[in-house]
């Protein structure tokens, strides 16, 4: 079979479970009889092996096979988690990841059949075996469920799935009623084969199939997930009707690909009623106590036996998974990000033309016609919504890079030998694609960082009355037309003074210019080239690349990067990035006869202030304007131009704000806000500090754009 | 050198007939080669761009697309010419970047073989024979030949 053309796919989804089986095995860590999680990583393994096996990758295959078995054995409760097999599991990762990187490069997995691995698995799966015997039997009583309890079923329990439908007052009362007037209640699972493309048509086949025998009254998923093919391979549903049991599945299993329906009566018990949807932590409790209840009554023997089991773990979980276990799959089509910017080129030219109507409209016409004007403000929103909606799609959450750092700081923590935990918040914080996939990085850069350099060992964190673990913490958030990214750490902070010593003794500065320097100053000395300031060269940083590279990233991406610090305390980096690459918001201003364009974004108040109140602090002019102290940028001086202004007239000033820092930006004249295009100038032009791009206006004069940040 | 090298490829690329964009500056005439020559505009408003080098005079809008507008003359260490109605803007590709250079006039496309191009000995010190790896000639006339990589100080890939 040619799977030359699934190629693309089978690594993107290889990379999305290899992602997602990471994070879990981390949380399996934290909570290692997590169902949900146990359960998630058994299908995401499963999943792999599968692809893996179709593409032909042998090695691969056989990894996640073995993987899977110990999966298994721990869903079972056979192996207990610990510290040892996640340790080779992740290790198992990173060798899944070496064959899919392999893959991608060569369209070939590499010959390594990392028999370590295989050999470790396998001794795992050995002290399991040592241990099963007790807790294996248990699970048998579940399989006849003749009294199906309807909460606290587990979910070890294989087929009988519908067991896990949650069956509200209604629905009970209408099954009651059903079963009152002769009709059977049926509890049917029904599985599409694992090949088959179209599940909601099978699934709607299935439905059509069975009505004509009698009436779906609950399904899981839903009847609206399931049509939007928001399930994995198998529904339940309940089921009223007249026919016998075997009819129906036989009906069922008519429906091709179809892989197999299993089904039973429905039936109550005491213990089993309940309430309806009550939170998590709620029903489980619950559920703990149906199965206490159950056990002491004996009201269902085998159920008591199937509790017996959950109870090893699965128990209290088993609501969970009810509650937030089912996968979210988001139906999304996979687009090219080229026919995305082309697209976005085409809204580009449109809002040009639109400018351009804008300032026909403005001198000929516009002033008689109120109709045209209607007609142009209504282009107007309408190519500004296009122009969202188109940004939106190119929007994706930062969470695609962010969730390998857990991972990481684990791995780090055991190397460097330090405790430590990353705290992430914001992860759904959505960046453009472009930046997204260039922020990782750095990003992965300033983690470790903070882990090697930033975090004292546990001595000195002792000494100084911090608690032993270390904390760095990942948050994103929006702020205005920007993201940002902070990396924070309750380490060290960064040492100042040593930063100029290192500086001194790598020639980088005089001891002069070191005694001289602010402490801000000092701070930039670390983003310059080849400077470290670990003590000693490690593996996880202190390389010789260093800060500069995260530097010279994030402003290849027109963000910037901002150091606190405080030395004993910990220190924060911020990396802010502009929301937008393509289109801005901004305020078209003229200084000296020319037009710029200024991001509305940065701009807090436009103020009026007369010559009088400029006031000059050690030769620098500055206002003084609510109580702050703010200072004043000439655009004429910055841009070399002479101001067309009276001198003596009022200045028109733009405050700007930057992190907790303001400007007055100094212009001549204000024309108006404006959506803009930004064009890129090429590369003959050199880069300019203050000049972040340009623009074309409506009457098809070019304006530069004004990087309002530089000038602060 | 490889001027050679370089009018053989031109050769090859253009079936031995290796045309170039005739233009002036002050009272010498150039070529350009027409591989490399995008379009050519009359003088228009350039939006200045400060900070740049001096030499470049800002970005015009060429439908649509911004790019930037250097000046020959000041490129090749020339006195900044006067802009006359036969001044124009010539836009060349190069490196995938189109750019434009503003020059005093230009004539028309001639049409040379690999004969009539005389290798110019190219001496990397002297900053300006180096933008000139050959001379054309056209009947009684001379035209230094331009390698608009090297004046724009690209690589010629």
């Amino acid at each position: 079979m040619d799977v030359s053309q699934y190629l693309e796919i089978f690594i993107d989804e290889a990379k999305e479970h290899l992602e997602n089986l990471n994070t879990q095995i981390m949380n399996l860590e934290q909570d290692g009889e997590n169902m949900d999680t146990i359960n998630e990583i058994f299908r995401a393994a499963h999943s792999l092996k599968g692809m893996s096996g179709t593409m032909g990758f042998k090695r691969m295959q056989t990894l996640t096979h073995d993987m899977e078995d110990v999966f298994s054995k721990v869903r079972d409760g056979n192996i207990a988690v610990d510290t040892d097999m996640v340790d080779i599991l992740f290790q198992c990762l990173d060798a899944l990841e070496a064959y899919v990187a392999n893959i991608t490069e060569t369209a070939d997995e590499g010959d390594n059949d990392n028999a370590h691995l295989i050999k470790a698995l396998g001794e795992i799966l050995e002290k399991g075996a040592a241990s099963e015997g007790g807790p294996s039997e248990k699970g048998e009583g579940g399989s006849d469920a003749a009294g199906g309890n309807e909460e606290a079923v587990s979910s070890g329990e294989g087929k009988h799935k519908w067991k896990q439908i949650k069956i509200g007052k209604v629905e009970q009362s209408a099954i009651e009623d059903a079963v009152k007037e002769g009709l059977n209640a049926f509890g049917i699972s029904i599985f599409v084969q694992e090949s088959c493309l179209l599940k909601a048509a099978r699934a709607f086949l299935v439905f059509r199939a069975m009505e004509e025998l009698g009436e779906v009254i609950l399904s899981v998923p839903s009847v609206q997930d399931i049509e939007d093919e928001r399930f994995d391979r198998d529904f339940s549903v309940i089921f009223l009707t007249d026919q016998p049991l075997e009819k129906v599945l036989d009906a069922v299993k008519n429906v091709s690909e179809i892989e197999d329906a299993v089904g039973d009566k429905v039936t109550f018990n005491e213990a089993g009623e309940e309430d309806g949807q009550g939170a998590e932590a709620g029903a489980a409790a619950k559920d703990s106590d149906a199965a206490s209840k159950d056990k002491g009554t004996g009201a269902a023997g085998n159920t008591a036996g199937k509790n017996a089991q959950a109870g090893k773990g699965a128990g209290g979980k088993t609501e969970g998974k009810k509650a937030m276990g089912k996968p979210v799959v988001n139906r999304t089509v996979r687009v090219d990000i080229e026919k995305l910017d082309s697209l976005m080129n085409l809204v580009s030219e449109l809002i040009i033309s639109k400018n351009s109507l804008v300032s026909v409209a403005e001198t000929e016409i516009g002033a008689s016609s109120l109709a045209f004007n209607e007609q142009i403000e209504y282009l107007e929103s309408v190519t500004t919504s296009l122009h969202e909606s188109v940004m939106k799609v190119r929007m994706v959450p930062i969470e695609s890079v962010v969730t390998k750092f857990p991972r990481m700081i684990r791995d780090l923590s055991k190397k460097l030998d330090k405790k430590m935990e990353l705290y992430m918040t914001g992860e759904d914080t959505e960046l453009d694609r472009t930046v997204v996939d260039e922020i990782g990085d750095p990003l992965m850069h300033l983690l470790r960082n903070s882990a090697d350099h930033g975090l004292e060992s546990a001595e000195i964190r002792a000494k100084r009355g911090k608690p032993e673990v270390g904390s760095i913490f990942l948050d994103a958030y929006q702020d205005g037309n920007n993201v940002v990214i902070e990396v924070r750490d309750d380490g060290n902070g960064i040492d100042v003074e040593a930063v100029k010593r290192k500086a001194v003794e790598k020639g980088k500065i005089t001891q002069e210019q070191a005694d001289a320097m602010s402490e801000k100053e000092a701070i930039d000395l670390l983003f310059q080239p080849s400077f470290s300031t670990a003590k000693q060269v490690s593996d996880i940083s202190g390389r010789g690349v260093g800060l500069d590279v995260v530097k010279s990233k994030i402003e290849s991406l027109s963000g910037e990067v901002e150091v606190r610090t405080k030395l004993g305390e910990g220190s924060t980096f911020t990396i802010r990035l502009p929301l937008t690459l393509a289109i801005i918001q901004t305020l078209m201003v003229i200084v000296g006869g020319e037009k710029y364009a200024i991001s509305l974004g940065s701009i807090q108040t436009i103020e009026n202030i007369p010559v009088s109140e400029v006031k000059t602090v050690q030769g620098k002019e500055v206002i003084y304007l609510r109580g702050n102290v703010i200072p004043l940028v000439r655009l004429t001086k910055e841009l070399d131009v002479e101001s067309l202004n009276a001198p003596d007239a009022d200045l028109l000033v733009l405050i700007v704000k930057k992190g907790d820092r303001y400007a007055g930006i100094v212009v001549d004249e204000l024309i108006g806000q404006m959506e803009i295009v930004i064009k890129n100038m090429g590369k003959f032009i050199g880069k300019s500090r203050l000049i972040s791009g340009a623009t074309i206006l409506g009457n098809g004069e070019v304006a530069l754009i004004l990087d309002a940040n530089a000038l602060i | 050198m490889a001027n050679e090298g370089l009018i053989k490829t031109l050769a090859e690329e253009q079936n031995d007939r290796i045309q170039f964009v005739k233009i002036r500056l002050g009272a010498e005439w150039y070529g350009i080669s027409i591989g490399i020559v995008e379009n050519i505009v009359r003088m228009q408003r350039i939006t200045r761009v400060p900070g740049a080098e001096s030499y470049i005079k800002g970005v015009i809008n060429l439908r649509g697309k911004v790019v930037p507008v250097m000046s020959l003359r000041l490129k090749m260490d020339m006195e900044e010419g006067e802009i006359l109605r036969s001044t124009r803007i010539i836009i060349l590709r190069i490196d995938g970047d189109e750019v434009g250079m503003i020059v005093d006039e230009v004539r028309e496309v001639v049409t040379l073989t690999a004969e009539d191009i005389e290798e110019v000995y190219r001496d990397s010190k002297t900053v300006n024979s180096g933008f000139v790896f050959g001379i054309g000639k056209i009947g009684n006339d001379l035209i230094s030949l331009l390698d608009m990589y090297e004046v724009l100080g690209v690589k010629n890939a």
